[in-house]
């Protein structure tokens, strides 16, 4: 069906090989950054130190965050009252975005989406992954939540709720996983080390040890 | 996609689609550049483009478009198109750096 001749087939292709010729975007992104440039919007050394910033971003900080929510009480309490205020206590800053976190129980799973486009929690896990971005994801998530959990390997019991948010351009949700059995007294750092991108997106649950 | 007018072609929440094609792909340089151009924009200290902005902006790039064109491809040709909205730059400036980007691209291979 239409939906499924989109992004797939081009999105998944290598870097372009930066010795042939450019395209029509490519040439369209250089000319555009060199006059932005020009006009002092910005400097060529601000260009680099964005891309920085970004590579430096990954759901590691999102698992710090839930690890930390997982072994102080207090934090978790804060997190789930101010999603970004709790996150600049620990020298995140998500600007003006409005976090929410949104915690799996027994009762209820979570997950995240952006039907409209790509909004997703950037500061704590990095810039999303195709799939995220992708029609398939954002048309199907919302309406069969469990069969596509299930594409990727999760399995939520009927018994329990399945909640899906969609994030908008100015609030964008992190899900708090449930933290495994038999991980009483672990360290935050071997915590964290369980807590992947999918399962703050709520694809995935983390492994039980 | 959708054959229902009230509904614009990125407005896709809801409608049946394939199975979730799952492989990701590393992210080329000038793919980095594009977002570091849009984290720029929308920086609070400047506050050139919204991220509101950018979305209406791929909403209007045309159905045709929005499919066959990647990620951010649609991200560029929005934040030009904004620009060029607001005259941060103009078409003029714009089509004749393109050409000289080009030339040069064409010298460097040549």
């Amino acid at each position: 069906m239409a939906t499924e001749t989109h992004d797939h087939a081009h999105d998944h292709r290598p870097p372009p090989d930066e010795d042939g010729p450019l395209t029509y975007y490519q040439t369209m992104e250089i000319a555009v950054r060199e006059l932005l440039i020009e006009k002092e919007v910005f400097g060529a050394d601000d260009v680099r130190a964005a891309i920085e910033t970004m590579d430096a971003r990954s759901p590691a900080r999102g698992a710090e965050v839930v690890a930390h929510a997982w072994t102080d009480p207090a934090f978790k309490e804060a997190l789930m009252a101010d999603g970004s205020a709790a996150c600049a206590s620990m020298g995140i800053e998500l600007g003006p975005l409005r976090l929410i976190a949104v915690e799996n129980t027994e009762t209820v799973h979570n997950v995240i989406v952006c039907t409209l486009c790509s909004c997703y929690p950037r500061n704590l896990l990095g810039i999303p992954p195709d799939w995220y971005k992708a029609k398939a994801y954002r048309a199907r998530v919302v309406r069969e939540p469990r069969a596509v959990l299930r594409e990727f390997g999760t399995e939520i019991p009927g018994d329990v709720a399945v909640r899906v948010h969609d994030s908008t351009a100015d609030m964008r949700y992190i899900v708090v996983p449930r933290r495994p059995a038999g991980t009483e007294g672990w360290e935050r750092e071997r915590l964290a080390a369980l807590v992947t991108r999918d399962c703050m997106i709520g694809v995935t649950v983390p492994k039980t040890p | 996609m959708s054959d229902d007018p009230g509904r614009g072609y990125h407005d896709i929440g809801g409608l049946p689609g394939g199975r979730i094609e799952r492989a990701e792909h590393a992210h080329a340089l000038w793919e980095m550049r594009v977002d570091a151009l849009m984290v720029l924009l929308t920086h609070p200290e400047r506050r050139v483009i919204t991220v509101d902005e950018l979305r209406r902006g791929i909403e209007q790039l045309g159905a045709e478009a929005y499919d066959a064109m990647t990620y951010y491809e649609r991200w560029i040709a929005s934040v030009t198109n904004t620009l060029l909205g607001k005259g941060v730059i103009t078409a003029d400036e714009l089509g004749r750096r393109m050409a000289e980007v080009a030339a040069r691209d064409g010298e460097g291979a040549g």
